[in-house]
């Protein structure tokens, strides 16, 4: 009977430090992977657009050499998806080199490193898009087309298990995986290992956030989750934390439209006739998941297009009459905006911080608070002229002319008289899926022998 | 009258994807889950009403038994971390059910 356990200790790794204790708790419980997702759409189009990490190097650096040390020490391969938050190919090499440095920092016995890459070729996606299998839109988009595909600077293709099963089969130690289905990175160790798909995928599912799927929340603490031939077992290593129905079931919906279906290259994992069942104070077992595959692989595909350079300013208000008439005070700002630029070929966003500055249109709360905060956020072709907009439209709200304000020598407060320059503005361009006939055409493979 | 704050354990919101935030209302009890189910409190159309979208915005409403939980989703105005988008993760758009009344 096929068999697997998987500690996951960390739900992105680099966004935040996962926690030592409950970390060594599940290397000590004797897992044969030690696996962890370190990246997702979650942070914006910004870090895909510029091909950086949101996260800083020396958390990613961090987590590795735990990881590595511990899966080295164990003798268990450590898989790693989508590296450095994007995936990118810079983030994948950047990566397979830290895993190098640790190496040879700790003087490891040689072992077999394994990488993919998953950055996307345009003129493959444009092939498609003339093609009788169109790129075809997720969540409601339209089919791709040649002119938002030339807005778009970057695109990475989401793996599925294909490419780290190639490289588990060779014997890989270390696995560094481009862009990945989160649940894809535990899935295809379990399926190397035998599982079932239905069990495998769940268990990808469940332990993609590591204690996500315990409680009390707290997150970046170790899970591990098993496989035995009785459906999925999942254990919380922090001796506070509990996996209970409610905690496992209730991740099954984490981050996706609905609680029943998970949708990864090659098919769909189906969730609606799971069962849970707790067996000890920390472990819940899940069994009735089914795995449907797909007629026709359809891919992923994430890209962002740039739409210009951005600044920010920042003011603040306090005069209770300028407050009650905010919005003539913004669109003063505004109108002193277009009578310099017109009306196009710019961004100018206020965000009202007090009136509904989190939840715009969304906001059912509509009296201000008693003060008020705007952030400005100014988006043009060049530096200069973002700078330009962005500061006639935070400076703009000093000079709003009302009627009756009794404070006639400044309508707002700056905690700085200066606008500040921030990463340029991306969009989502592409959220549509490729059809291919190979699910290892788009994540080229390749190994290296690391250490002494 | 109780306030959907003093009935669930869990109420969150978090990007599905890049066009979409889902919430997730999750309840202890599954009596609990069950009044608040019979009682229409939470509905396609109330959490339009509350939120001030039109139904079509809402993409999926879910009574998720398994984890006595109940779940939608809705469409966003741009996707996330597009310039003039206040919050990336999606994860702050709960607050408004904190507060929503239901009649147990």
């Amino acid at each position: 009977m096929p068999s697997i356990k998987i500690i996951c200790p960390n739900g992105h790794l680099g966004f935040a430090p996962l926690k030592p204790d409950s970390f060594q708790r599940g290397v000590a419980a004797g897992p044969d992977y030690i696996a962890a997702d370190s990246g997702s759409d979650d942070i914006g189009p910004v870090p895909l657009g510029t091909d950086t990490s949101t996260s800083p190097e020396a958390w990613q650096r961090q987590d590795l050499e735990a990881m590595l040390l511990a899966a080295r020490r164990i003798d268990v391969p450590m898989i790693i998806g989508s590296a450095g938050d994007t995936g990118t190919n810079s983030r994948v090499d950047r990566y397979v080199a830290i895993i190098q440095e640790l190496a040879k920092k700790h003087g490891l016995a040689p072992f077999k490193l394994g990488y993919f890459y998953s950055e996307v070729d345009k003129d493959r996606v444009r092939s498609a898009i003339g093609s009788d299998e169109p790129v075809l839109g997720l969540d409601g988009r339209d089919p791709l087309t040649q002119a938002e595909l030339d807005a778009t600077n970057r695109i990475v293709a989401m793996a599925g298990v294909h490419p780290y099963r190639k490289l588990l089969e060779q014997g890989c130690d270390v696995i560094i995986g481009g862009r990945s289905s989160d649940c894809a990175i535990f899935a295809a160790a379990a399926l190397h290992r035998g599982t079932t798909e239905a069990d495998a995928y769940y268990l990808g599912k469940v332990l993609e956030c590591a204690s996500f799927c315990a409680e009390p929340y707290g997150a970046k603490e170790t899970v591990l989750g098993a496989v035995n031939g009785n459906g999925v077992t999942v254990t919380a290593m922090h001796p506070d934390q509990r996996c209970t129905i409610a905690s496992v079931a209730g991740h099954a919906m984490y981050e996706r439209s609905n609680p029943y279906d998970e949708f990864v290259a090659g098919g769909r994992l189906d969730m609606r006739d799971c069962h849970y069942e707790q067996i000890d104070p920390r472990t819940t077992r899940v069994t009735g998941q089914r795995f449907v595959p797909a007629e026709r692989i359809r891919v992923k595909l994430e890209g962002a297009g740039k739409v210009g350079e951005r600044f920010i300013g920042i003011a603040s208000i306090r005069d209770p009459y300028t407050i009650a008439h905010i919005d003539e005070v913004i669109a003063w700002a505004q109108a002193q905006v277009f009578e310099r630029f017109g009306q196009s070929g710019y961004e100018l966003h206020y965000g009202v911080y007090g009136k509904n500055g989190v939840m715009g249109e969304l906001e059912p709360v509509k009296t201000p608070a008693h003060e008020l905060c705007i952030v400005v956020q100014g988006v043009a072709p060049t530096e200069e002229m973002a700078e330009e907009v962005c500061m006639t439209g935070t400076r703009q709200l000093f000079y709003a002319r009302l009627p009756e304000v009794k404070g006639t020598a400044g309508g707002v407060a700056f905690v700085l008289d200066e606008v500040l320059k921030a990463s340029p503005a991306y969009r989502w361009t592409v959220n549509h899926t490729l059809a291919v006939d190979d699910p290892l055409e788009l994540f080229p493979t390749h190994t290296v022998t690391v250490g002494a | 009258m109780k306030k959907l704050s003093d009935l669930a354990k869990t109420i969150r919101s978090k990007n599905a994807g890049v066009d979409k935030i889902t919430f997730d209302i999750i309840f202890t009890d599954r009596g609990i889950y069950e009044q608040v189910l019979r009682s229409k409190a939470l509905t396609p159309t109330t959490v339009a009403k509350l939120y001030g979208i039109e139904e079509s915005r809402i993409a999926e409403f879910v009574e998720y038994d398994p984890a006595c939980a109940i779940k939608f989703t809705i469409f966003r105005r741009r996707p996330s971390g597009s310039a003039g988008d206040s919050d990336i993760f999606g994860a702050q758009q709960y607050a408004p059910l904190l507060e929503v009344k239901v009649d147990i």
